[in-house]
């Protein structure tokens, strides 16, 4: 499953919920989502320790809009919005955790 | 591969609308068809023909307009919650329909994946 | 076509009632999709839990009190209710505290169902 995650980890908890409950897959994180794919955010470590169970990508324009574009933590992927297509189409069923 | 689209949030306010507009667009480039876009709670400012941006902003809804007319998209606006919103046939941008909530029912059941943006 | 077609549903609901409409209005999309014959599941994660709340009395808001509804949702064949075990502990709440009978599951499970499912809508 394709798990789209739209929030910064440090005003909502949607990606932790997400990486509480989803047993697998894929994460993608767009929008606000992109913060915790950044290097010193203080949700780095609860994503680099998902980096085991899940494939994790960022959508690049969401860093690049954001000054971001180039603070991506190592092994998170990043995609454009074709990407977000392909990733969308690969997987059986996606899920947005608002 | 068969998409649809739901948008839960409006114009401006937040990121949803402007995120699902460019999944849209690239899906159509990729040769993906867009089953339907849904407009569902908030979304369904996205719809007003009475929005005026600035000019040197994007227009959103001309936007939605214009790629349902190239594309042929299905852009369904949930009746219950137009009405709730102040959203009606007088001033539905062209392109939009107002529909009952069956029709994100039943653009779930047909598609391939349904991608839901929102708040 | 859809006829015929029987695709499993999922709504995941993580917010609370009336500070925003989004609990409202998933049930408006809920019963829809049960009228569809479809197979319905209903998740309360996080701050979905106080959906279901016993005692809410909204008279005080001038908002429409919906909690009602949620009882309802066996009339319509929509069975299939799943709380968290988590979300319930970390608010102070029991399957006691809830209007209606539900399922409560832990994060493993509940994860392991999401996964089946065909749509997923969250609100």
């Amino acid at each position: 499953m394709l798990h789209i995650v739209n929030k910064s980890p440090a005003e909502r908890n949607a990606l932790e919920s997400c990486l509480r409950v989803a047993q697998g897959g894929a994460i993608l994180l767009i929008e606000d989502g992109v913060y915790a794919a950044t290097r010193g955010n203080a949700a780095e470590n609860h994503l680099r320790d998902a980096l085991s169970r899940f494939k994790v990508y960022a959508l690049a324009p969401d860093l690049e809009a954001r000054g971001m574009g180039d603070r991506v933590m190592e092994g998170v992927a990043t995609v454009d919005y074709g990407g977000f297509v392909d990733l969308v189409a690969e997987h059986k069923n996606c899920q947005s955790w608002l | 591969m068969l998409i649809a689209v739901t948008i839960n949030e409006g114009p401006y306010q937040h990121q949803a609308s402007d995120s699902a507009y460019l999944f849209c667009k690239a899906a159509l480039e990729k040769g993906h068809e867009i089953r339907r876009v849904f407009f569902y709670n908030d979304g369904v400012n996205n719809a007003s023909s009475l929005t005026e941006p600035p000019l040197d902003d994007r227009n959103i809804v001309a936007r939605w307009s214009k790629l349902a007319a190239d594309h042929k998209l299905d852009l369904v606006v949930c009746v219950a919650a137009a009405l709730r919103r102040g959203i009606k046939d007088d001033n539905l941008a062209p392109g939009f329909r107002i529909s009952g909530l069956g029709q994100l029912v039943e653009a779930g059941i047909e598609a391939d994946r349904l991608v839901t943006f929102g708040d | 076509m859809s006829e015929g077609t029987i695709k499993k549903f999922m709504f995941v609901n993580r917010k609370a009632p009336y500070g925003t409409i989004y609990a409202l209005e998933s049930l408006e999309v809920v019963l829809i999709t049960a009228a569809f014959d479809q197979d319905v599941s209903l998740v309360f994660l996080d701050d979905g839990v106080f959906q279901l709340k016993k005692g809410q009395q909204t008279k005080g808001i001038e908002n429409k009190n919906f909690s009602p509804t949620y009882r309802a949702l066996d009339g319509y064949d929509i069975e299939k209710l799943y709380v968290e075990a988590e979300s319930l502990a970390a608010r102070g709440l029991t399957e006691d505290d809830l209007l209606v009978d539900v399922t409560v599951m832990s994060r493993a499970e509940l994860g392991k169902l999401m996964d089946e499912m065909d749509v997923v809508l969250s609100f």
